[in-house]
């Protein structure tokens, strides 16, 4: 398992390229995380880490939060996460993380919230192509047929409905990782990743 | 935003000269052909300056052979070798669309002096 930190998206701009060429790009503030926790084989039977993300102030945190980050020694952080640890690393808790180590070139995955839509229909929702919009059809954005008739007289399992669409944790892999600036935390990666801005990402070495 | 705005800013070309619409320009763009580079000229009226920042575009129209050719480059285009001002033009709006509509003498812009 990779290196992983947790960030926040900032937003989306353009650069050059080495060869001339803009490239569309997602930047990316990544920590300074804090170790939280550390799971062992030994007691919790994995190994993994509880990152911290995002200073809060400690009157923002419930009494049994409040508990956790006085028994690490950590600040109260507004986002708290589990990720793999890296093989071969021994982690203490209060070990700051940063974009360390990240280069230019690497590839990440990138996990984050996507923006909820609501309640969409199946053009939305499915890509489904939809009716003409005139010439005297009245079928514009309906689903269509959703099965047969007698048999199997039910609706199969998996028909694209009509139904709730987005905030839903989506990952999005292998990303460019572009620019890495360590002074201000930020990376900057190529393409677009879930949500929007300030939205709550974590970032894996692929 | 002010982050990103500081990522645009290392983008941001300042060693080309001011111009504006209306102006008639001569681009030199670097051009590549498989592997060998050429720089090819462009020279004609801008008619357009759209967006801001790093993100920013200009348009040049001119006639070849009777017919009208338009380009839209980026400002900050590291692929810009130079850009000079030809003329300076007089126009009383951003977009010079009209242009488009009109041919020979007409479609001319009135020199600032």
């Amino acid at each position: 398992m990779g290196k992983a930190i947790l960030g926040r998206k900032l937003g989306m701009t353009q650069v050059w390229s080495d060869d001339d060429r803009l490239i569309p790009v997602t930047v990316i503030e990544a920590g300074p995380c804090v170790v939280a926790q550390v799971k062992t084989v030994e007691r919790d039977g994995y190994r993994a880490i509880q990152l911290g993300y995002g200073d809060v102030k400690e009157s923002k945190v419930n009494k049994p939060m409040a508990g956790h980050y006085k028994k690490a020694g950590v600040s109260p952080k507004r986002y708290l996460a589990e990720v793999d640890a890296e093989e071969g690393v021994e982690y203490k808790v209060g070990d700051e993380i940063t974009v360390d180590g990240i280069e230019p070139g690497m590839r990440v995955h990138v996990t984050g919230t996507s923006k909820g839509k609501g309640f969409a229909g199946v053009m939305k929702r499915h890509n489904f192509r939809g009716g003409p919009g005139g010439h005297g059809s009245h079928f514009h954005r309906e689903p269509g047929s959703v099965g047969m008739c007698a048999t199997p007289s039910r609706v199969l399992r998996g028909v694209g409905m009509p139904g709730h669409m987005g905030d839903e944790t989506v990952t999005v892999r292998n990303l460019q990782v572009v620019r890495v600036d360590a002074e201000q935390n930020l990376l900057v990666i190529k393409g677009a990743v879930p949500g929007g801005k300030n939205g709550f990402l974590t970032i894996r070495l692929a | 935003m002010n982050r990103i705005r500081a990522i645009e800013a290392q983008q941001i070309r300042e060693d080309l000269p001011p111009f504006s619409v209306g102006d008639t320009v001569k681009v030199s763009y670097k051009v590549v052909e498989g592997n060998r580079e050429r720089v090819q000229t462009f020279q004609g009226i801008v008619i357009r300056r759209h967006g801001a920042g790093a993100r920013e575009t200009f348009t040049v129209r001119k006639v070849s052979f009777a017919v009208g050719v338009e380009r839209t480059f980026p400002v900050n285009s590291p692929k810009i070798v130079d850009l000079q001002v030809v003329t300076r033009g007089k126009v009383r709006r951003s977009k010079l669309y009209y242009l488009r509509d009109k041919v020979g003498k007409a479609a001319r812009v009135k020199e600032l002096r």
